[in-house]
Protein backbone atom coordinates (compact mmCIF):
# COMPACT_ATOMS: atom_id res chain seq x y z
CA UNK A 1 0.00 0.00 0.00
CA UNK A 2 1.06 3.59 -0.63
CA UNK A 3 2.38 5.62 2.22
CA UNK A 4 -0.12 7.06 4.65
CA UNK A 5 -1.45 10.51 4.00
CA UNK A 6 0.21 12.99 6.29
CA UNK A 7 -1.13 16.35 7.22
CA UNK A 8 1.13 19.18 6.06
CA UNK A 9 -0.34 21.34 8.75
CA UNK A 10 0.75 21.27 12.35
CA UNK A 11 -1.07 22.07 15.58
CA UNK A 12 0.37 25.57 15.36
CA UNK A 13 -1.63 26.12 12.23
CA UNK A 14 -4.93 25.48 13.88
CA UNK A 15 -6.73 28.75 13.91
CA UNK A 16 -8.92 29.65 16.87
CA UNK A 17 -12.56 29.00 16.04
CA UNK A 18 -13.54 32.65 16.04
CA UNK A 19 -11.00 33.40 13.37
CA UNK A 20 -12.00 30.45 11.18
CA UNK A 21 -14.81 32.39 9.70
CA UNK A 22 -12.40 35.02 8.49
CA UNK A 23 -10.65 33.72 5.42
CA UNK A 24 -7.98 36.36 5.36
CA UNK A 25 -6.92 35.55 8.88
CA UNK A 26 -6.59 31.87 7.96
CA UNK A 27 -4.50 32.70 4.93
CA UNK A 28 -2.28 35.05 6.84
CA UNK A 29 -1.77 32.43 9.54
CA UNK A 30 -0.79 29.79 7.01
CA UNK A 31 1.58 32.09 5.17
CA UNK A 32 3.31 33.04 8.39
CA UNK A 33 3.61 29.41 9.43
CA UNK A 34 5.20 28.54 6.10
CA UNK A 35 7.78 31.27 6.46
CA UNK A 36 8.46 30.63 10.13
CA UNK A 37 9.23 26.96 9.65
CA UNK A 38 11.38 27.64 6.59
CA UNK A 39 9.64 25.00 4.47
CA UNK A 40 10.54 24.68 0.79
CA UNK A 41 8.44 26.95 -1.40
CA UNK A 42 6.30 24.19 -2.93
CA UNK A 43 5.30 22.87 0.45
CA UNK A 44 4.57 26.32 1.80
CA UNK A 45 2.37 26.85 -1.23
CA UNK A 46 0.49 23.64 -0.55
CA UNK A 47 -0.14 24.92 2.93
CA UNK A 48 -1.43 28.21 1.63
CA UNK A 49 -4.62 26.53 0.40
CA UNK A 50 -7.15 29.09 1.40
CA UNK A 51 -10.19 27.36 2.89
CA UNK A 52 -13.61 28.66 2.00
CA UNK A 53 -15.72 30.05 4.80
CA UNK A 54 -18.22 27.80 6.53
CA UNK A 55 -20.92 30.09 5.18
CA UNK A 56 -19.80 29.44 1.58
CA UNK A 57 -19.33 25.72 2.12
CA UNK A 58 -22.83 25.38 3.56
CA UNK A 59 -24.74 27.60 1.13
CA UNK A 60 -23.64 26.34 -2.29
CA UNK A 61 -24.30 22.61 -2.58
CA UNK A 62 -25.50 19.93 -4.92
CA UNK A 63 -27.63 17.45 -2.99
CA UNK A 64 -30.35 16.44 -5.40
CA UNK A 65 -32.43 14.73 -2.73
CA UNK A 66 -33.35 18.29 -1.74
CA UNK A 67 -33.78 19.85 -5.19
CA UNK A 68 -31.97 21.06 -8.30
CA UNK A 69 -30.68 24.38 -7.07
CA UNK A 70 -27.50 25.18 -5.20
CA UNK A 71 -29.45 26.79 -2.35
CA UNK A 72 -32.01 23.96 -2.03
CA UNK A 73 -29.90 21.80 0.31
CA UNK A 74 -29.35 24.65 2.78
CA UNK A 75 -33.06 25.49 2.60
CA UNK A 76 -34.48 21.97 2.88
CA UNK A 77 -31.96 19.65 4.53
CA UNK A 78 -32.83 20.83 8.04
CA UNK A 79 -35.46 18.12 8.57
CA UNK A 80 -33.30 15.19 7.48
CA UNK A 81 -33.19 12.64 10.30
CA UNK A 82 -29.56 11.88 11.19
CA UNK A 83 -29.90 10.42 14.63
CA UNK A 84 -29.99 7.54 15.22
CA UNK A 85 -27.89 6.60 12.20
CA UNK A 86 -26.80 3.17 11.15
CA UNK A 87 -24.70 1.99 8.27
CA UNK A 88 -25.19 -1.42 6.75
CA UNK A 89 -21.91 -3.01 5.81
CA UNK A 90 -22.32 -6.06 3.60
CA UNK A 91 -20.99 -8.00 0.65
CA UNK A 92 -17.52 -9.45 0.69
CA UNK A 93 -16.58 -8.51 4.26
CA UNK A 94 -15.63 -10.58 7.30
CA UNK A 95 -17.82 -8.69 9.76
CA UNK A 96 -21.00 -7.63 7.97
CA UNK A 97 -23.80 -5.99 9.89
CA UNK A 98 -25.49 -2.81 10.86
CA UNK A 99 -23.08 -0.40 12.52
CA UNK A 100 -23.90 2.72 14.45
CA UNK A 101 -21.75 5.73 13.67
CA UNK A 102 -19.92 5.33 16.97
CA UNK A 103 -19.24 1.65 16.30
CA UNK A 104 -17.86 2.37 12.85
CA UNK A 105 -15.52 5.10 14.11
CA UNK A 106 -14.51 3.45 17.36
CA UNK A 107 -10.76 3.34 17.85
CA UNK A 108 -10.05 5.62 14.90
CA UNK A 109 -8.81 9.15 15.38
CA UNK A 110 -10.62 11.93 13.60
CA UNK A 111 -8.17 14.15 11.70
CA UNK A 112 -8.51 17.52 10.02
CA UNK A 113 -7.63 17.49 6.33
CA UNK A 114 -7.75 20.54 4.11
CA UNK A 115 -8.59 19.37 0.59
CA UNK A 116 -9.41 20.97 -2.71
CA UNK A 117 -12.95 20.12 -3.81
CA UNK A 118 -13.64 20.29 -7.55
CA UNK A 119 -17.15 19.98 -8.97
CA UNK A 120 -17.67 18.69 -12.51
CA UNK A 121 -19.53 21.97 -13.13
CA UNK A 122 -16.14 23.71 -13.07
CA UNK A 123 -16.37 25.39 -9.68
CA UNK A 124 -14.25 24.54 -6.70
CA UNK A 125 -13.80 25.10 -3.00
CA UNK A 126 -11.21 24.32 -0.36
CA UNK A 127 -12.73 22.48 2.59
CA UNK A 128 -11.24 21.67 5.98
CA UNK A 129 -12.80 18.27 6.58
CA UNK A 130 -12.72 16.20 9.75
CA UNK A 131 -12.87 12.48 9.38
CA UNK A 132 -11.15 9.14 9.21
CA UNK A 133 -9.41 7.21 6.46
CA UNK A 134 -11.86 4.98 4.61
CA UNK A 135 -9.11 2.37 4.42
CA UNK A 136 -9.02 2.15 8.21
CA UNK A 137 -12.78 1.62 8.35
CA UNK A 138 -12.56 -1.08 5.69
CA UNK A 139 -9.76 -2.78 7.62
CA UNK A 140 -12.02 -2.86 10.67
CA UNK A 141 -14.85 -4.66 8.89
CA UNK A 142 -12.41 -6.99 7.12
CA UNK A 143 -12.21 -6.96 3.34
CA UNK A 144 -12.38 -10.45 1.82
CA UNK A 145 -9.94 -11.47 -0.88
CA UNK A 146 -12.50 -11.54 -3.70
CA UNK A 147 -13.52 -7.91 -3.17
CA UNK A 148 -12.50 -5.46 -5.92
CA UNK A 149 -14.96 -2.57 -5.59
CA UNK A 150 -16.78 -0.67 -2.87
CA UNK A 151 -20.36 0.53 -3.39
CA UNK A 152 -22.03 3.28 -1.37
CA UNK A 153 -25.64 4.34 -0.93
CA UNK A 154 -27.25 7.55 0.38
CA UNK A 155 -30.21 7.62 2.73
CA UNK A 156 -33.68 8.07 1.24
CA UNK A 157 -36.19 10.01 3.33
CA UNK A 158 -39.08 10.96 1.03
CA UNK A 159 -40.99 12.78 3.77
CA UNK A 160 -38.28 15.38 4.15
CA UNK A 161 -36.64 15.22 0.72
CA UNK A 162 -38.52 17.15 -1.97
CA UNK A 163 -36.16 15.95 -4.70
CA UNK A 164 -36.88 12.34 -3.79
CA UNK A 165 -40.64 12.94 -3.73
CA UNK A 166 -40.46 14.51 -7.18
CA UNK A 167 -38.09 11.79 -8.42
CA UNK A 168 -35.88 14.31 -10.14
CA UNK A 169 -33.25 11.60 -10.60
CA UNK A 170 -33.41 7.94 -9.53
CA UNK A 171 -32.87 7.43 -5.81
CA UNK A 172 -31.18 6.15 -3.71
CA UNK A 173 -28.08 7.92 -4.94
CA UNK A 174 -25.35 5.34 -5.41
CA UNK A 175 -21.62 5.66 -5.96
CA UNK A 176 -18.61 3.40 -6.03
CA UNK A 177 -14.85 3.16 -6.01
CA UNK A 178 -12.31 0.59 -7.04
CA UNK A 179 -10.98 -1.08 -3.87
CA UNK A 180 -7.50 0.42 -4.28
CA UNK A 181 -9.02 3.88 -4.65
CA UNK A 182 -11.11 3.29 -1.55
CA UNK A 183 -8.06 2.17 0.39
CA UNK A 184 -5.92 5.06 -0.79
CA UNK A 185 -4.75 7.17 2.15
CA UNK A 186 -6.31 10.34 0.70
CA UNK A 187 -9.80 8.82 0.64
CA UNK A 188 -11.76 9.62 3.74
CA UNK A 189 -15.10 9.30 5.45
CA UNK A 190 -15.80 12.79 6.75
CA UNK A 191 -17.91 13.53 9.79
CA UNK A 192 -17.33 17.24 10.15
CA UNK A 193 -16.14 20.54 8.71
CA UNK A 194 -14.18 23.18 10.63
CA UNK A 195 -14.37 20.97 13.69
CA UNK A 196 -18.17 21.08 13.73
CA UNK A 197 -20.39 18.06 13.10
CA UNK A 198 -21.10 17.65 9.38
CA UNK A 199 -23.80 20.15 8.33
CA UNK A 200 -26.83 18.37 6.89
CA UNK A 201 -26.54 20.01 3.47
CA UNK A 202 -22.97 18.73 3.23
CA UNK A 203 -23.96 15.12 3.87
CA UNK A 204 -24.47 14.61 7.60
CA UNK A 205 -23.63 12.60 9.52
CA UNK A 206 -21.02 10.83 7.38
CA UNK A 207 -19.93 11.18 3.78
CA UNK A 208 -17.22 10.13 1.41
CA UNK A 209 -14.46 12.54 0.33
CA UNK A 210 -12.27 11.59 -2.65
CA UNK A 211 -10.35 14.80 -3.37
CA UNK A 212 -8.92 13.85 -6.78
CA UNK A 213 -12.33 13.05 -8.27
CA UNK A 214 -15.22 15.29 -9.29
CA UNK A 215 -17.50 16.11 -6.39
CA UNK A 216 -20.36 13.84 -7.39
CA UNK A 217 -18.21 10.82 -6.47
CA UNK A 218 -18.05 12.02 -2.86
CA UNK A 219 -21.43 10.60 -1.88
CA UNK A 220 -23.28 12.09 1.07
CA UNK A 221 -25.23 10.78 4.08
CA UNK A 222 -24.09 7.18 3.63
CA UNK A 223 -26.29 4.33 4.90
CA UNK A 224 -24.74 1.37 3.10
CA UNK A 225 -21.25 0.23 2.19
CA UNK A 226 -20.99 -2.94 0.11
CA UNK A 227 -17.84 -4.75 -0.98
CA UNK A 228 -18.31 -6.34 -4.39
CA UNK A 229 -16.38 -8.20 -7.04
CA UNK A 230 -17.69 -6.17 -9.99
CA UNK A 231 -18.06 -2.49 -10.82
CA UNK A 232 -21.16 -1.21 -9.02
CA UNK A 233 -23.68 1.07 -10.75
CA UNK A 234 -23.21 4.79 -10.09
CA UNK A 235 -26.01 7.34 -10.35
CA UNK A 236 -24.67 9.84 -12.89
CA UNK A 237 -23.13 7.23 -15.12
CA UNK A 238 -26.48 5.46 -15.19
CA UNK A 239 -28.25 8.73 -16.04
CA UNK A 240 -25.83 9.83 -18.72
CA UNK A 241 -22.92 7.49 -19.33
CA UNK A 242 -21.56 9.52 -22.20
CA UNK A 243 -20.88 12.46 -19.88
CA UNK A 244 -20.18 10.85 -16.53
CA UNK A 245 -17.90 7.86 -16.14
CA UNK A 246 -17.19 5.54 -13.25
CA UNK A 247 -13.76 7.03 -12.60
CA UNK A 248 -14.56 10.76 -12.83
CA UNK A 249 -11.00 11.76 -12.03
CA UNK A 250 -10.38 15.49 -12.19
CA UNK A 251 -8.54 15.87 -15.48
CA UNK A 252 -8.08 19.16 -17.33
CA UNK A 253 -7.23 17.29 -20.52
CA UNK A 254 -10.39 15.20 -20.73
CA UNK A 255 -13.12 17.57 -21.76
CA UNK A 256 -16.71 17.31 -20.65
CA UNK A 257 -19.39 18.05 -23.26
CA UNK A 258 -20.98 20.68 -21.02
CA UNK A 259 -18.20 22.27 -19.05
CA UNK A 260 -14.65 23.03 -19.97
CA UNK A 261 -12.55 21.10 -17.49
CA UNK A 262 -9.38 23.04 -18.20
CA UNK A 263 -10.20 25.72 -15.68
CA UNK A 264 -12.33 26.31 -12.62
CA UNK A 265 -13.53 29.15 -10.48
CA UNK A 266 -13.09 28.98 -6.76
CA UNK A 267 -16.26 29.91 -4.93
CA UNK A 268 -16.09 33.10 -2.94
CA UNK A 269 -14.23 35.46 -5.27
CA UNK A 270 -17.28 37.56 -6.05
CA UNK A 271 -18.50 38.94 -9.36
CA UNK A 272 -15.04 39.54 -10.79
CA UNK A 273 -13.37 36.28 -9.75
CA UNK A 274 -11.13 34.84 -12.46
CA UNK A 275 -10.89 31.21 -13.40
CA UNK A 276 -7.77 29.34 -12.43
CA UNK A 277 -6.25 26.38 -14.24
CA UNK A 278 -7.50 22.99 -13.09
CA UNK A 279 -4.75 20.70 -11.86
CA UNK A 280 -4.32 17.10 -12.95
CA UNK A 281 -6.07 14.86 -10.39
CA UNK A 282 -7.07 18.12 -8.71
CA UNK A 283 -3.51 18.68 -7.54
CA UNK A 284 -3.08 15.19 -6.06
CA UNK A 285 -1.28 13.74 -9.07
CA UNK A 286 1.85 12.84 -7.13
CA UNK A 287 -0.18 10.76 -4.70
CA UNK A 288 -2.68 9.02 -7.00
CA UNK A 289 -1.33 8.86 -10.57
CA UNK A 290 0.13 5.40 -9.93
CA UNK A 291 -3.40 4.02 -9.41
CA UNK A 292 -4.09 4.58 -13.10
CA UNK A 293 -0.82 3.56 -14.65
CA UNK A 294 -1.30 2.12 -18.11
CA UNK A 295 -4.95 3.18 -18.28
CA UNK A 296 -6.23 5.42 -21.04
CA UNK A 297 -7.86 8.16 -18.99
CA UNK A 298 -9.81 9.54 -21.93
CA UNK A 299 -11.52 6.15 -22.27
CA UNK A 300 -11.85 5.54 -18.53
CA UNK A 301 -13.15 9.04 -17.77
CA UNK B 1 -64.55 34.46 -33.11
CA UNK B 2 -63.17 35.74 -29.86
CA UNK B 3 -63.28 33.95 -26.50
CA UNK B 4 -64.06 37.23 -24.73
CA UNK B 5 -67.02 39.52 -25.38
CA UNK B 6 -66.02 42.12 -27.93
CA UNK B 7 -67.13 45.07 -25.79
CA UNK B 8 -64.96 43.97 -22.90
CA UNK B 9 -61.92 43.61 -25.12
CA UNK B 10 -62.56 47.03 -26.61
CA UNK B 11 -62.91 48.59 -23.19
CA UNK B 12 -59.57 47.10 -22.09
CA UNK B 13 -57.91 48.23 -25.29
CA UNK B 14 -59.24 51.75 -24.79
CA UNK B 15 -57.92 51.78 -21.23
CA UNK B 16 -54.42 50.68 -22.28
CA UNK B 17 -54.32 53.31 -25.02
CA UNK B 18 -53.03 55.76 -22.44
CA UNK B 19 -50.48 53.39 -20.88
CA UNK B 20 -47.20 54.01 -22.67
CA UNK B 21 -44.64 51.31 -23.53
CA UNK B 22 -41.53 53.12 -22.34
CA UNK B 23 -41.80 51.94 -18.69
CA UNK B 24 -40.98 48.46 -19.98
CA UNK B 25 -37.50 49.66 -20.94
CA UNK B 26 -37.13 51.45 -17.65
CA UNK B 27 -38.24 48.49 -15.52
CA UNK B 28 -36.09 46.15 -17.64
CA UNK B 29 -33.00 48.28 -17.14
CA UNK B 30 -33.68 48.80 -13.45
CA UNK B 31 -34.15 45.08 -12.88
CA UNK B 32 -30.96 44.22 -14.75
CA UNK B 33 -29.09 46.80 -12.69
CA UNK B 34 -30.61 45.51 -9.47
CA UNK B 35 -29.55 41.93 -10.27
CA UNK B 36 -26.04 43.17 -11.02
CA UNK B 37 -26.01 45.04 -7.72
CA UNK B 38 -27.16 41.91 -5.89
CA UNK B 39 -24.33 40.00 -7.55
CA UNK B 40 -21.84 42.60 -6.39
CA UNK B 41 -23.05 42.61 -2.81
CA UNK B 42 -23.50 38.90 -2.15
CA UNK B 43 -27.25 38.80 -2.76
CA UNK B 44 -26.91 36.13 -5.46
CA UNK B 45 -25.07 33.66 -3.25
CA UNK B 46 -21.40 32.71 -3.14
CA UNK B 47 -21.10 32.17 -6.94
CA UNK B 48 -22.59 35.37 -8.37
CA UNK B 49 -21.20 35.02 -11.91
CA UNK B 50 -23.14 31.88 -12.77
CA UNK B 51 -26.17 33.14 -10.87
CA UNK B 52 -26.23 36.44 -12.79
CA UNK B 53 -25.68 34.65 -16.09
CA UNK B 54 -28.64 32.42 -15.37
CA UNK B 55 -30.91 35.19 -14.11
CA UNK B 56 -30.34 37.29 -17.25
CA UNK B 57 -30.87 34.26 -19.49
CA UNK B 58 -34.10 33.41 -17.77
CA UNK B 59 -35.54 36.93 -18.06
CA UNK B 60 -34.51 37.00 -21.74
CA UNK B 61 -36.45 33.81 -22.41
CA UNK B 62 -39.46 35.05 -20.46
CA UNK B 63 -39.55 38.27 -22.46
CA UNK B 64 -39.25 36.37 -25.74
CA UNK B 65 -42.24 34.28 -24.68
CA UNK B 66 -44.14 37.42 -23.69
CA UNK B 67 -43.50 38.85 -27.16
CA UNK B 68 -44.88 35.69 -28.75
CA UNK B 69 -48.05 35.90 -26.67
CA UNK B 70 -49.15 39.23 -28.18
CA UNK B 71 -50.55 38.04 -31.50
CA UNK B 72 -52.38 34.87 -30.35
CA UNK B 73 -53.79 36.84 -27.43
CA UNK B 74 -55.26 39.33 -29.85
CA UNK B 75 -56.71 36.72 -32.19
CA UNK B 76 -58.13 34.66 -29.33
CA UNK B 77 -59.43 37.37 -27.00
CA UNK B 78 -59.33 40.66 -28.83
CA UNK B 79 -56.96 42.16 -26.26
CA UNK B 80 -54.31 44.07 -28.11
CA UNK B 81 -50.92 44.54 -26.55
CA UNK B 82 -49.38 45.25 -29.95
CA UNK B 83 -47.94 48.58 -28.92
CA UNK B 84 -45.87 46.88 -26.21
CA UNK B 85 -44.38 44.24 -28.44
CA UNK B 86 -41.41 46.23 -29.64
CA UNK B 87 -40.47 47.14 -26.07
CA UNK B 88 -40.78 43.48 -25.01
CA UNK B 89 -38.66 42.30 -27.92
CA UNK B 90 -35.96 44.93 -27.51
CA UNK B 91 -35.76 44.38 -23.76
CA UNK B 92 -35.45 40.65 -24.44
CA UNK B 93 -32.56 41.41 -26.77
CA UNK B 94 -30.84 43.57 -24.17
CA UNK B 95 -31.13 40.76 -21.65
CA UNK B 96 -29.64 38.27 -24.12
CA UNK B 97 -26.85 40.78 -24.72
CA UNK B 98 -26.28 41.17 -20.97
CA UNK B 99 -26.40 37.37 -20.61
CA UNK B 100 -23.79 37.03 -23.35
CA UNK B 101 -21.58 39.75 -21.85
CA UNK B 102 -21.63 38.17 -18.39
CA UNK B 103 -20.58 34.93 -20.01
CA UNK B 104 -17.86 36.44 -22.20
CA UNK B 105 -16.43 39.04 -19.82
CA UNK B 106 -17.01 37.67 -16.33
CA UNK B 107 -17.39 33.92 -16.76
CA UNK B 108 -14.75 33.17 -19.40
CA UNK B 109 -12.85 36.48 -19.50
CA UNK B 110 -10.58 35.17 -22.23
CA UNK B 111 -10.92 36.04 -25.91
CA UNK B 112 -9.56 32.72 -27.15
CA UNK B 113 -11.91 30.75 -24.93
CA UNK B 114 -14.99 32.56 -26.32
CA UNK B 115 -14.56 31.28 -29.87
CA UNK B 116 -13.54 27.83 -28.71
CA UNK B 117 -16.53 27.44 -26.42
CA UNK B 118 -18.99 28.64 -29.08
CA UNK B 119 -17.68 26.04 -31.51
CA UNK B 120 -17.21 23.20 -29.09
CA UNK B 121 -20.26 23.24 -26.84
CA UNK B 122 -23.55 22.57 -28.61
CA UNK B 123 -25.64 24.38 -26.02
CA UNK B 124 -23.49 27.48 -26.43
CA UNK B 125 -23.59 27.19 -30.23
CA UNK B 126 -27.37 27.06 -30.09
CA UNK B 127 -27.64 30.01 -27.70
CA UNK B 128 -25.22 31.99 -29.81
CA UNK B 129 -27.24 31.27 -32.95
CA UNK B 130 -30.33 32.59 -31.14
CA UNK B 131 -28.40 35.70 -30.17
CA UNK B 132 -27.23 36.28 -33.77
CA UNK B 133 -30.78 35.95 -35.06
CA UNK B 134 -31.95 38.63 -32.65
CA UNK B 135 -29.36 41.20 -33.77
CA UNK B 136 -31.00 42.22 -37.08
CA UNK B 137 -34.33 42.38 -35.29
CA UNK B 138 -32.98 44.74 -32.66
CA UNK B 139 -31.38 46.93 -35.32
CA UNK B 140 -34.60 47.21 -37.33
CA UNK B 141 -36.93 47.80 -34.39
CA UNK B 142 -37.68 51.40 -35.35
CA UNK B 143 -40.09 53.26 -37.58
CA UNK B 144 -37.43 54.20 -40.13
CA UNK B 145 -36.53 50.55 -40.74
CA UNK B 146 -40.17 49.60 -41.16
CA UNK B 147 -40.47 52.29 -43.81
CA UNK B 148 -37.28 51.20 -45.52
CA UNK B 149 -38.11 47.50 -45.52
CA UNK B 150 -41.80 47.95 -46.20
CA UNK B 151 -44.39 46.51 -43.83
CA UNK B 152 -44.39 43.08 -45.49
CA UNK B 153 -40.62 42.80 -45.66
CA UNK B 154 -40.27 43.94 -42.09
CA UNK B 155 -42.84 41.44 -40.87
CA UNK B 156 -41.08 38.68 -42.76
CA UNK B 157 -37.73 39.58 -41.22
CA UNK B 158 -39.22 39.69 -37.76
CA UNK B 159 -40.45 36.12 -38.09
CA UNK B 160 -36.87 35.36 -36.99
CA UNK B 161 -38.18 35.73 -33.43
CA UNK B 162 -39.71 32.26 -33.77
CA UNK B 163 -36.47 30.36 -34.41
CA UNK B 164 -34.66 32.61 -31.92
CA UNK B 165 -37.11 31.72 -29.15
CA UNK B 166 -36.99 28.04 -30.09
CA UNK B 167 -33.20 28.09 -30.02
CA UNK B 168 -33.29 29.80 -26.62
CA UNK B 169 -35.55 27.07 -25.23
CA UNK B 170 -33.46 24.31 -26.79
CA UNK B 171 -30.32 25.93 -25.37
CA UNK B 172 -31.91 25.80 -21.91
CA UNK B 173 -32.93 22.12 -22.24
CA UNK B 174 -29.47 21.26 -23.46
CA UNK B 175 -27.55 22.99 -20.71
CA UNK B 176 -29.31 21.58 -17.68
CA UNK B 177 -28.10 18.46 -15.97
CA UNK B 178 -30.83 15.83 -15.70
CA UNK B 179 -34.44 16.65 -16.50
CA UNK B 180 -35.81 19.52 -14.46
CA UNK B 181 -39.28 20.67 -15.47
CA UNK B 182 -38.71 24.37 -16.20
CA UNK B 183 -36.83 24.24 -19.51
CA UNK B 184 -39.43 21.85 -20.89
CA UNK B 185 -42.25 24.15 -19.80
CA UNK B 186 -40.68 27.00 -21.76
CA UNK B 187 -40.24 24.77 -24.80
CA UNK B 188 -43.83 23.56 -24.63
CA UNK B 189 -45.09 27.14 -24.20
CA UNK B 190 -43.12 28.36 -27.22
CA UNK B 191 -44.10 25.48 -29.47
CA UNK B 192 -47.72 25.92 -28.34
CA UNK B 193 -47.70 29.64 -29.09
CA UNK B 194 -46.21 29.07 -32.53
CA UNK B 195 -48.74 26.35 -33.25
CA UNK B 196 -51.61 28.68 -32.28
CA UNK B 197 -50.21 31.30 -34.57
CA UNK B 198 -49.97 29.06 -37.63
CA UNK B 199 -53.48 27.76 -37.00
CA UNK B 200 -54.92 31.23 -36.80
CA UNK B 201 -53.05 32.47 -39.81
CA UNK B 202 -54.39 29.55 -41.77
CA UNK B 203 -57.93 30.09 -40.53
CA UNK B 204 -57.74 33.76 -41.32
CA UNK B 205 -56.42 33.30 -44.81
CA UNK B 206 -59.05 30.59 -45.40
CA UNK B 207 -61.93 32.86 -44.42
CA UNK B 208 -60.52 35.95 -46.11
C1 LIG C 1 -31.75 33.58 -27.47
C2 LIG C 1 -30.69 33.65 -26.73
C3 LIG C 1 -30.54 33.03 -25.36
C4 LIG C 1 -31.50 32.70 -24.44
C5 LIG C 1 -33.00 32.90 -24.54
C6 LIG C 1 -30.82 32.10 -23.33
C7 LIG C 1 -31.45 31.64 -22.20
C8 LIG C 1 -30.82 30.97 -21.16
C9 LIG C 1 -31.49 30.39 -20.03
C10 LIG C 1 -32.99 30.40 -19.83
C11 LIG C 1 -30.55 29.84 -19.23
C12 LIG C 1 -30.78 29.06 -17.92
C13 LIG C 1 -31.22 29.97 -16.84
C14 LIG C 1 -31.51 29.22 -15.56
O1 LIG C 1 -30.86 28.22 -15.27
O2 LIG C 1 -32.42 29.66 -14.85
C15 LIG C 1 -29.28 30.09 -19.84
C16 LIG C 1 -28.07 29.68 -19.31
C17 LIG C 1 -26.86 29.90 -19.92
N1 LIG C 1 -26.66 30.50 -21.16
FE1 LIG C 1 -28.05 31.30 -22.38
N2 LIG C 1 -29.48 32.09 -23.57
C18 LIG C 1 -29.27 32.65 -24.81
C19 LIG C 1 -28.07 32.85 -25.44
C20 LIG C 1 -26.85 32.53 -24.88
C21 LIG C 1 -25.58 32.86 -25.45
C22 LIG C 1 -25.38 33.67 -26.73
C23 LIG C 1 -24.63 32.35 -24.60
C24 LIG C 1 -23.13 32.40 -24.72
C25 LIG C 1 -22.50 32.47 -25.85
C26 LIG C 1 -25.29 31.70 -23.52
C27 LIG C 1 -24.67 31.07 -22.46
C28 LIG C 1 -25.29 30.53 -21.36
C29 LIG C 1 -24.61 29.93 -20.25
C30 LIG C 1 -23.10 29.76 -20.11
C31 LIG C 1 -25.59 29.54 -19.34
C32 LIG C 1 -25.36 28.90 -17.98
C33 LIG C 1 -24.99 27.48 -18.08
C34 LIG C 1 -24.68 26.86 -16.73
O3 LIG C 1 -25.01 27.42 -15.69
O4 LIG C 1 -24.10 25.79 -16.73
N3 LIG C 1 -26.65 31.83 -23.72
N4 LIG C 1 -29.46 30.78 -21.02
Amino acid sequence: MTRRWTNDLTRDDVTPKGVWLNRRAVLAGLGAAGLATGLPASQAQAQALEPNTLEQITSYNNFYEFGWNKDDPAAHAGDMVISPWSITVDGLVDRPGSYSLAELLEGLSVEERIYRFRCVEAWSMVVPWNGVGLGDVLAKVGVQSGARFVAFETTVQPDVMPGVRNRIIPFPYVEGLRLDEAQHPLTMLATGIYGEPMPKQNGAPIRLVVPWKYGFKSIKSIVRITLTDSEPPTTWKRLNGREYGFYANVNPEVDHPRWSQGSERQIGGGLFARRQPTLMFNGYEEQVASLYEGMDLSVNY
Amino acid sequence: MALIPKELAQRVNRATRHVPAWPIYLIGAAWAGWLFWLGLTGGLGPEPINALERRYGEVALQLLVAGLVVTPLRTLTGFSLLKYRRALGLTAFFYVLAHFLVWALLDLSSASAIGREIVRRPYITIGFAGFLLLIPLAITSNAASIRRLGAAGWRKLHKLTYPAALLGALHYIWLVKGYPLEPFLYAVAIVGLLALRTRWTRLRTATA
